[in-house]
C-alpha cells in the first residue's frame, strides 16, 4: 500500500475553490433584480433547459454553472418548500429557511465532497403587501462553498458577476417599471456578452415575482412579450 | 445527488409518491382511523356538485352545506376548487376525506408543473385524481366515499372537458353535464331541460344556479341561496383564459331573474 502525500487542509480548500471558481466562471451571468411590482429574473440562454423556476407562491429560484447540479438543487428545493407547505400553511414558506437549507447543503458538499459544486444560486421572494411582516422583497445569494450573503435591489451571480455588479451599481434606481428593468437586465447582460453588442430577446430567459398576482406569482415571460417591453 | 438536510430519497416528480415514501407518517390511511367491524362514525358529508361544457369551456358549481345526518355541519363548506390554471374539482361525500382530496390534488399537478417544467395533460391530471380516487377504495368500503368530479379546458384539443369517476377509480369521461351527490339527481333533471354546450357565460351562470336552486328544493342535504347570511354557491369558470370565479353579485343578480322569471310564469299560469 502506497502512502498518500499529506497536503495541507488550506491547499485542499485552495484547490476545491479555484476548481469551483474556474466551473462558475466559465457560465454565463444572471441577474436579480427588484422593479416597481416585484422582482425580475434573468439570464442568458439560448438552450431550452431553464436556468430559472418557481419554488413556491412567492419564491423563485435562479442558477449558474453547472446545469445538472443546480437543476438537482432547484428540484430539492420545489420538495422542501411544496411539503413544508402541505404540513403547515402556505405562508409559513420562506426563502430565508430555504437559502439556509442550501447554505448547509452546498458548505456540506464543499468540505465533504472531493468534487465541489460549481454552482452559484439565488433565491428570492417578492413581498407580500397584505401579510404583515411579509411585506419586504428578499434576496439570497449561496456560493459554492455554501457562503450565503442578502442583497438589496439587485444581485448578480456567475462569470462576471463583480464587474456586471459594478455596472448595475452605476445605472440601478429603485421602483423601475418593468420595461426599463428588462432593458438595464439586458444592457448588463450584453456587457458579459464578450464582445458581442447585443444579445436578442430570445436568448434572453426572463421570468417575474410578480406582487399584484393573486396565489402563486411567478410567471415566466414569453419572447413576444419580451420583445414588447425592449421595443416599448 | 442527495443533499444534507433536505433528506428525502424519492426522485420523480409525484407530490404523494414523495410523501409515501420520504414522509410517510403525513400520509392519511382514512381507513385506518374508522372502526373495522360494526359502528358507523358520523362526520360531515358534501352534498351537490355539477359540471357542464358552455361555448367558452367548463363551468363547475357546487353548493356549500355540509351535513351530518340530519344536522348541518357548516353552512358555508367549499365544494369546488381551482386544482391549476386549466382545471377544477368538485367533491362530494365525506367532506375530511374529500377536502383533503382537492387540496392533494391541487399540490400534485403544482409540484409536477414546477418539476418538470410543464403542466400535465388534462388527460393526466384526470388520470393523476383517478388514482387518488382508487387509493381511497378502503376508506370508501367503511363509509368514507370521495366521488369527485374533475373539469377542465384542454388546451391541445382547445375544449371544455369533464370527468366522473365511481370509488373504484374508474374514469368516465362526460359529453355534456354530470352531476353528483345526494342533489345530484335533482340537479341532473335540471340540467337535462336547461342545458346546452353552446351556452353563452350569463346563460350558463343561469342554467348552474337553476340546477343547484332545484336540488335545494328537492333533497334536504342541499343548500340553497342564503340570502339572511350572504351564503351563495360556488360558481366556476374555465376556458382557454383560464379559471374565473362568479363574484356574488353576479350569482345574486342570476338568482333574482330566475325567481323573477318563475313568479311571471306562475302569475302567467293563473291569469
Amino acid at each position: 500500500m502506497s502512502i498518500p502525500f499529506y497536503v495541507s487542509p488550506e491547499q485542499v480548500m485552495q484547490d476545491k475553490a479555484e476548481y469551483a471558481r474556474k466551473g462558475i466562471g466559465r457560465g454565463k451571468s444572471s441577474i436579480t433584480l427588484e422593479y416597481r411590482d416585484g422582482i425580475l429574473l434573468m439570464a442568458e440562454n439560448p438552450s431550452s433547459l431553464s436556468k430559472i423556476g418557481e419554488i413556491y407562491d412567492r419564491i423563485a429560484f435562479a442558477g449558474v454553472g453547472k446545469f445538472s447540479e443546480f437543476d438537482q438543487l432547484r428540484k430539492v428545493g420545489v420538495r422542501y418548500a411544496d411539503v413544508k407547505g402541505y404540513a403547515y400553511s402556505r405562508d409559513d414558506v420562506r426563502a430565508r429557511a430555504l437559502a439556509n437549507a442550501y447554505s448547509q447543503a452546498m458548505g456540506d458538499v464543499f468540505t465533504r465532497e472531493l468534487k465541489p459544486l460549481e454552482v452559484e444560486v439565488i433565491v428570492a421572494e417578492v413581498g407580500d403587501p397584505e401579510l404583515a411582516g411579509h411585506e419586504h422583497n428578499t434576496i439570497y445569494r449561496i456560493q459554492f462553498d455554501g457562503s450565503i450573503s442578502d442583497h438589496e435591489n439587485f444581485c448578480v451571480i456567475g462569470g462576471l458577476s463583480d464587474e456586471l455588479g459594478s455596472f448595475l451599481q452605476s445605472r440601478y434606481q429603485p421602483s423601475l417599471p418593468l420595461g426599463d428593468a428588462v432593458t438595464l437586465g439586458r444592457t448588463a447582460l450584453e456587457r458579459a456578452a464578450n464582445g458581442r453588442s447585443s444579445v436578442p430577446p430570445q436568448n434572453l430567459e426572463v421570468c417575474l415575482l410578480e406582487k399584484a398576482r393573486i396565489g402563486r406569482k411567478f410567471r415566466r415571460l414569453a419572447t413576444d412579450e419580451l420583445n414588447q417591453l425592449l421595443a416599448g | 445527488m442527495r443533499f444534507s438536510g433536505f433528506g428525502g430519497a424519492y426522485e420523480g416528480s409525484s407530490f404523494g409518491e414523495m410523501l409515501e415514501i420520504d414522509h410517510p407518517h403525513m400520509r392519511v390511511d382514512w381507513s385506518e382511523l374508522v372502526p373495522r367491524h360494526g359502528g358507523q362514525i358520523s362526520v360531515p358529508h358534501g352534498t351537490t356538485v355539477l359540471a357542464f361544457k358552455f361555448s367558452e369551456g367548463v363551468i363547475v358549481a357546487g353548493d356549500r352545506l355540509a351535513t351530518e345526518g340530519y344536522r348541518v355541519a357548516s353552512r358555508d363548506v367549499q365544494k369546488v376548487y381551482a386544482t391549476d390554471a386549466h382545471s377544477m374539482i368538485a367533491i362530494a361525500g365525506a367532506a375530511g376525506p374529500a377536502i383533503e382530496m382537492a387540496r392533494l390534488m391541487r399540490i400534485e399537478l403544482e409540484h409536477y408543473e414546477k418539476i418538470e417544467g410543464e403542466a400535465l395533460e388534462l388527460d393526466g391530471k384526470a388520470n393523476k385524481l383517478s388514482q387518488m380516487v382508487r387509493a381511497n377504495l378502503p376508506a370508501a368500503m367503511q363509509g368514507l366515499v370521495v366521488v369527485p368530479l374533475f373539469a377542465g379546458y384542454d388546451l391541445r384539443r382547445r375544449q371544455g372537458r369533464i370527468w366522473k369517476f365511481d370509488v373504484t377509480g374508474g374514469r368516465y369521461e362526460e359529453a355534456e353535464f354530470e352531476c353528483t351527490g345526494s342533489g345530484g339527481l335533482y340537479a341532473r333533471e335540471s340540467l337535462k331541460k336547461l342545458h346546452r354546450n353552446d351556452a353563452p357565460k350569463a346563460e350558463a351562470l343561469e342554467t348552474a344556479i337553476q340546477a343547484l336552486q332545484n336540488a335545494a328544493d328537492e333533497d334536504r342535504g342541499t343548500g340553497g341561496i342564503d340570502t339572511v347570511r350572504g351564503i351563495f354557491p360556488t360558481v366556476i369558470y374555465c376556458s382557454e383564459r383560464g379559471i374565473e370565479q362568479a363574484g356574488e353579485d353576479e350569482i345574486a343578480s342570476a338568482f333574482q331573474r330566475i325567481v323573477r322569471r318563475d313568479r311571471d310564469e306562475r302569475e302567467g299560469a293563473r291569469a
